[in-house]
């Protein structure tokens, strides 16, 4: 269910929650006051192996024709569009790197190697999605306009198809978030301006053309007899960064454990409130470092959600402390493998294609303040009323 | 800006227009830097080829410039040059000390280490050869006009001489040197820059004169001496480039004769505001609208009160969809209270308020 207070929902005191916001700026200025050298050669180490994989995949794939060519050049193209999305574009846009005051590595002017433009990414993901991040009926991250993801929001035959849209929006991702930032509910309700709607179409038209042109029509071209091996090349990269990408980004907010909250919980809200609604909406992976670089380290989800500007190669070393003050305060840190964080997605987009009352809910209960009982932990209260009562209310 | 070779050039926009179907959304001068650091033309780029020391506390900076840089700056006027130290691009402008000319195709800056100048001492004592640097092109007004006057007058304090040696290097190129008076003022003979250079310049040119000042032994040049010094000051146009209170007192004193449209001046330090309370004015696009905003106010609320298009997003300093460069001034980020006062620097327009007078590039 979405929650209206977030406090409330954690069992924590007034003095508690502006405790927990203190310590969480306090590990922001850690980070900030010691960015530097280091980390300025990581991007640009980063930035330097996904522009060669760029380079290395289109000259592979001019030998296309020969299927062990063609499947290297893919597999290098491939995840060169993926670190570019990830664990470049993404974190640059959120001026994760704009302290280094360096204008060709900059929030302001990265344009990133999909179809959605930037400027309107920047609105629709940094401001709208992580500011009211799980915020039902605020935040167009909650199934994209397409899926039901909540058991909050109402259910319509239409998402009887949840498993088709599912498996369509994977497929073609990157259109997905192309056109995010029209807002699909203002259009359909007839609020959205028509002249912002036209620039931003002819914005996103523009910036398709271009990367057709790049991937469909003069790379393979140039290959000349191997046009359509390159074709299907390009193409496969493209779906497989859309795949991957989708992947990454719906475990962000959608597996057993991340909350939703409702409009009440946006009144009001204190800066700790918010970082606290951040923590409790977002859900992290376990794995590896390459893992992590190819998701541009969202698997530090919860981190990314309470510091979006901070350099992403620092998440790691943020989530130690982080998981400490979740638990020295008993707040739930989800996390879980990879396969099991979208296992619990998937299942969730397929049980709400269907009506509440046909599924059950798998949502984790609210955490118990510290030193409580959990509630089926405690003894039964009314043991007097005998063993077959005690029965009964198990079966129930 | 960076641009204006290619532009100028048909056949280099075609070549780039058609590079640019190929690595959109890039550039193709994101893939060629990394086979070479100055195959771009995105940013203007130089490589730092010598440090050539000029006294023990200044240095001089043989740069070569990348792609897209012209050469073609009046004596004069300066640069912005950007240092990468620890990870983050520092900014600052330094006239040019080298002509016009392209000689070996490089551009030279003159640089003084200050007691308190964090930049200025690594530009001096940490440089390397070989290191890449950001330039911004030339500009500045504090230029002499073509032809020159017949008579000049320059008025320069410690490391002002830098703008200067340009434009004397350039009339000596040329083998014109019209009558020149120069009065240059350091702290002592080793702290002189350039003292060789001009004191063979004197030799060379009948017509212009050196007046070598001291202030160890001799004092503070102050505008009084003027009339000792260069008893026909009232007929020369004067150019004046060094300390703040200098070119006050020098301006002022020009002022009380009636001549202030005789005198150009250069400042190089940044004017400080007294206590360094925040409030002041704000200007929105260099000529653009200004208001006057408090200590409270912050620049995204300033620029949405003057009418300007402010982008923004978040209003807590998440998102940074309203950072925009700052022209010039300083701000104070109201977070954390830290100051940042370098022109170019990108600054969070919601959580910034001005610290005195700014200027933001929109």
């Amino acid at each position: 269910m979405a929650y209206s207070d977030v406090r409330e929902y954690t069992h924590l005191t007034d003095d508690e929650v502006e405790a927990i916001g203190r310590e969480l700026d306090e590990i922001r200025a850690e980070v900030e006051a010691s960015r530097g050298q280091a980390d300025r050669d990581y991007v640009l180490r980063v930035i330097a192996l996904q522009r060669r994989l760029a380079v290395a995949g289109r000259i592979t794939l001019f030998a296309s024709m020969f299927p062990p060519a063609w499947l290297l050049g893919t597999a290098l193209l491939s995840s060169a569009k993926i670190l570019e999305n990830m664990e470049i574009g993404h974190n640059t846009m959120h001026g994760q790197w704009d302290w280094m005051n360096d204008p060709e590595i900059h929030s302001s002017n990265w344009e990133w190697d999909t179809t959605q433009p930037a400027e309107q990414w920047k609105h629709s993901h940094n401001y709208i999605h992580h500011q009211f991040t799980n915020v039902l009926g605020h935040d167009n991250d909650v199934g994209y306009g397409i899926l039901r993801m909540s058991r909050d929001q109402k259910w319509t035959p239409y998402n009887l198809g949840q498993p088709v849209y599912n498996a369509l929006l994977a497929l073609f991702f990157e259109y997905g978030v192309a056109l995010h930032d029209l807002d699909i509910e203002a259009i359909r309700t007839g609020k959205k301006d028509p002249k912002l709607l036209k620039k931003q179409l002819k914005q996103i038209g523009d910036k398709i053309g271009k990367q057709a042109l790049k991937d469909y029509i003069v790379y393979p071209a140039l290959t000349g007899p191997a046009f359509f091996h390159t074709l299907s090349a390009n193409v496969t990269a493209n779906l497989v960064r859309n795949v991957w990408a989708y992947m990454i980004i719906f475990c962000g907010h959608f597996p057993d454990g991340a909350v939703h909250f409702d409009e009440e919980e946006l009144e009001d809200e204190t800066r700790a409130e918010w970082y606290l609604r951040q923590m409790l909406g977002s859900a992290n992976f376990d794995g590896g470092k390459l893992l992590h670089l190819m998701s541009g380290q969202l698997g530090y989800q919860i981190e990314h959600h309470l510091f979006p500007d901070l350099p992403s190669n620092r998440y790691a070393e943020i989530s130690v402390k982080v998981k400490d003050l979740c638990e020295r305060y008993g707040i739930p840190y989800t996390t879980g493998p990879l396969h099991r964080q979208y296992g619990q997605t998937l299942r969730t987009i397929l049980k709400l294609s269907l009506p509440n009352r046909r599924t059950k809910d798998d949502s984790t209960p609210p955490p118990v303040p510290k030193g409580r009982k959990r509630d089926d932990e405690r003894p039964g209260r009314r043991s007097e009323l005998g063993r077959w009562t005690n029965a009964a209310a198990s079966i129930l | 800006m960076a641009d204006s070779l290619i532009e100028r050039s048909r056949v280099l926009r075609q070549v780039r227009r058609v590079g640019k179907a190929l690595t959109t959304p890039l550039h193709p001068d994101d893939y060629l830097s990394l086979v070479n650091p100055l195959w771009s033309a995105r940013e203007l780029r130089g490589r730092v080829e010598r440090v050539e020391p000029v006294t023990d506390r200044a240095a001089t900076l043989v740069i070569r410039p990348g792609w897209g840089w012209q050469f073609d700056h009046k004596p004069g006027q300066y640069i912005g040059i950007g240092i990468e130290v620890d990870g983050k691009f520092h900014w600052r402008s330094y006239s040019l000390s080298s002509t016009p000319l392209v000689e070996g195709k490089t551009v030279s800056i003159t640089v003084k280490a200050m007691p308190e100048g964090f930049l200025s001492n690594h530009l001096v004592e940490g440089v390397e050869p070989g290191t890449i640097v950001r330039l911004a092109a030339p500009q500045g007004d504090f230029t002499v006009p073509e032809p020159p006057p017949a008579k000049m007058l320059f008025i320069v304090g410690g490391s002002g001489i830098t703008p200067v040696m340009s434009i004397l290097r350039t009339l000596d190129r040329r083998d014109q040197m019209p009558d020149v008076e120069l009065v240059y003022s350091a702290v002592s003979e080793e702290q002189m820059m350039f003292l060789y250079e001009l004191r063979v310049l004197a030799l060379r040119y009948p017509t212009f004169t050196f007046h070598e000042r001291f202030t160890d032994s001799d004092g503070m040049f102050t505008a009084d001496q003027l009339d000792d010094v260069c008893p026909d000051w009232r007929e020369r146009e004067t150019w004046a480039c060094g300390p703040g209170p200098m070119l006050d007192a020098f301006t002022e004193h020009y002022a009380e004769a009636g001549l202030e449209d005789n005198i150009h001046v250069e400042r190089f330090t940044l004017q400080r505001v007294d206590g360094g309370d925040a409030g002041g004015t704000a200007t929105f696009g260099v000529g653009g609208p200004t208001v006057e905003v408090d200590g409270a106010e912050t620049l995204l609320e300033a620029g949405e009160r003057a009418g300007v298009n402010m982008l923004f997003g978040c209003r807590m300093g998440i998102c940074h969809t309203c950072d925009v460069p700052l022209a010039s001034g300083r701000v104070r980020d109201l977070r954390n209270g830290d100051e940042h006062g370098e022109p170019g620097q990108y600054i969070q327009t919601c959580v910034s308020v001005a610290v005195g007078d700014c200027t933001l590039s929109l």
